[in-house]
């Protein structure tokens, strides 16, 4: 192993107890990444802020109790629990209590209390080729692939190990000969109105994401250049369905600038054409129930942006959803501020929408039991609701989930997908 | 006796018990119950399967990045499996149990087979691993 003076001092304990331990992990993890030796790091992201049950709490306040102070910028990702508003929620009260403890314990090691799954909506972004140690699965895969920043897929308790020391295994996606594109994945025939749906990108990702797994696939032949809220849903459905943590589309994302840079002039490992039948078949799984019965609609996830309130607003405004459906909204505390500025939060509200900050669906147990059919527009939603959560669930766009509320049953537009 | 199969040892340890093989990669967020042990993945071979205690083997993790966290949860509460083998080297595993020998000196053995090694494997089989990623499994 080649270790540097001061990664032996941190291992040595000469930087304290916290740095020590975050040091060992890193060196007993480095053999399984593959390398000998570690690399600096300039900003990190903490997905091992979520509260998961008293281990999380216990590791991370292990760390914070032996004063460990993170030594590059760091954000946070989501927690467990929405600080000021889990009241209104089924949140048991001690499960809020010790997420918010949580919470406190990586504050306190210096992070910036973001709590978000998208901090690049906000914060200060990481810059192409910037080596940084990020986790969360659906943020990793925006920005390797969208900035074009450098980080592996880290984990949970091992992103704030990172964070700690600022030294990350000198492997994967951190170097350039493994970014170039493996698989080669070409549209065929996609209609122009589809290309247009947010629908499609959950749909598409979810299709590439579980053929794909860990490798990096490319995309040729998506003729438009695709929204930051696009890339976000198709990242983040490539994550959740397989391990996808870059990917590229030619023409359109920083690596890619044409077919044979992205694949460094060799040939792909795999070549498959996708075709509309594919798709189809794909948004129909996504969908685990086949009656109209609706009781709640979950947007934001990934957490949702300043423009998705705006798209969202213009939809609802002088609407009203049906009494009976619950329409949520999960985002941070930096984008519910800026969208209530902008006057989308009010418009949102007047139609019967609420917010709920600082978590998601997923990582807090808000819902009650009396959801049983969920609505949304995000596959991440959509592909874990089930297991999770125990709920069945409907995928459709965002205009769908709209019509549907006010409708109070589900009601899906699908002459895009069937031309 | 059943044959020996041998493997790389990620993580140390002994263990034995049933098989529960699966060639379908698993995101233990979100497809792991911490509080039961069952695999909750409604879209995984395994869903419904209880895998504490057992010898759980897939080619890997999948998904979300928090499946150390849920896998360090399921060590506290005794609910995780007796060992974890892959037929890829996984680093999210093998960070689950390193973090849970630092916290609770209760590491869960991570065993890597290549791929002609991993499909031997069956359900409902009975292995054994010892301390030099040795295998042996024996039919009931």
């Amino acid at each position: 192993m080649n270790l540097t003076l001061s990664d032996q001092a941190d291992l040595h304990g000469e930087q304290g107890k916290a740095r020590q331990m975050a040091m060992r992990i890193l060196v007993r993890i480095l053999p399984v990444f593959g390398v000998q030796k570690f690399l600096d790091i300039t900003a990190a992201h903490i997905d091992s802020s979520l509260f998961q049950g008293d281990a999380t709490l216990e590791y991370a306040e292990r760390l914070s109790g032996w004063g460990a102070r993170v030594v590059v910028p760091t954000t946070l990702n989501v927690s467990g629990v929405d600080e000021h508003g889990w009241k209104r929620w089924a949140v048991p009260a001690d499960w809020a209590e010790k997420a918010r403890k949580q919470m406190v314990a990586y504050q306190s090691m210096g992070c910036e209390p973001t709590w978000t799954c998208a901090p690049y909506q906000e914060s200060e972004r990481p810059v192409f080729g910037q080596q940084v140690a990020w986790g969360e699965s659906s943020a990793v895969v925006f920005v390797n692939s969208v900035l074009g920043a450098r980080t592996a897929r880290y984990p949970d308790l091992l992103d704030i190990c990172a964070a700690i020391t600022g030294r990350a295994p000198a492997a994967g996606l951190h170097l350039e000969e493994n970014r170039r594109g493996q698989l080669l994945y070409q549209l065929r025939g996609m209609p122009p109105t589809l290309l247009e749906d947010d629908s499609f990108y959950g749909v598409l990702g979810h299709l590439i994401g579980m053929d794909a797994g860990t490798f990096v696939p490319v995309i040729e032949g998506l003729d438009i250049v695709p929204s930051e809220d696009n890339l976000k849903a198709l990242g983040a459905a490539m994550a959740s369905a397989g391990a996808v943590a870059l990917y590229h589309i030619v023409g359109v994302t920083p690596e890619a600038l044409d077919k044979d840079t992205v694949f460094c002039g060799r040939l792909p490992l795999r070549s498959a054409t996708i075709t509309m039948d594919m798709l189809r078949a794909v948004r129909k799984e996504l969908t685990t129930t086949d009656g109209d019965q609706l009781d709640m609609i979950a947007l934001g996830s990934p957490h949702f942006s300043l423009n998705e309130f705006a798209s969202l607003s213009k939809l609802v405004e002088g609407k009203c959803k049906h009494e009976r459906v619950e329409f949520l909204i999960t985002a941070s505390r930096v984008v519910r501020t800026l969208a209530d500025k902008a006057g989308y939060l009010e418009t949102i509200r007047r139609f019967g929408g609420t917010v709920t900050v600082d978590t998601c669906i997923l990582t807090s147990p808000m819902l009650p039991d009396s959801i049983d059919v969920l609505m949304t527009n995000s596959a991440k939603y959509a592909y874990y609701a089930p297991g999770l959560l125990g709920t069945r669930v409907v995928y459709g766009s965002l205009e769908d989930c709209v019509q549907s509320a006010m409708l109070g049953r589900i009601e899906i537009d699908s002459t895009r997908w069937d031309t | 006796m059943g044959h020996v199969i041998h493997g790389t040892a990620l993580v140390e340890g002994i263990a034995s018990g049933p098989l529960l093989v699966s060639d379908t990669p698993l995101s233990f967020w979100g497809g792991y119950n911490q509080f039961t042990g069952e695999v909750t993945d409604r879209r995984h071979p395994l869903s419904g399967k209880i895998a504490t205690g057992c010898m759980l083997a897939i080619p890997a993790s999948r998904g979300s990045s928090t499946t150390t966290a849920v896998l360090l949860e399921a060590v506290r509460r005794g609910t995780a499996p007796a060992a974890l083998i892959t037929n890829q080297v996984d680093t999210f595993l093998v960070l689950a149990s390193v973090v849970a020998d630092e916290l609770y000196q209760k590491p869960i053995p991570v065993l890597a087979l290549d791929t002609e090694a991993f499909k031997l494997l069956n359900s409902g089989q009975h292995a054994a691993l010892d301390q030099s990623g040795k295998l042996t499994v024996m039919e009931l």
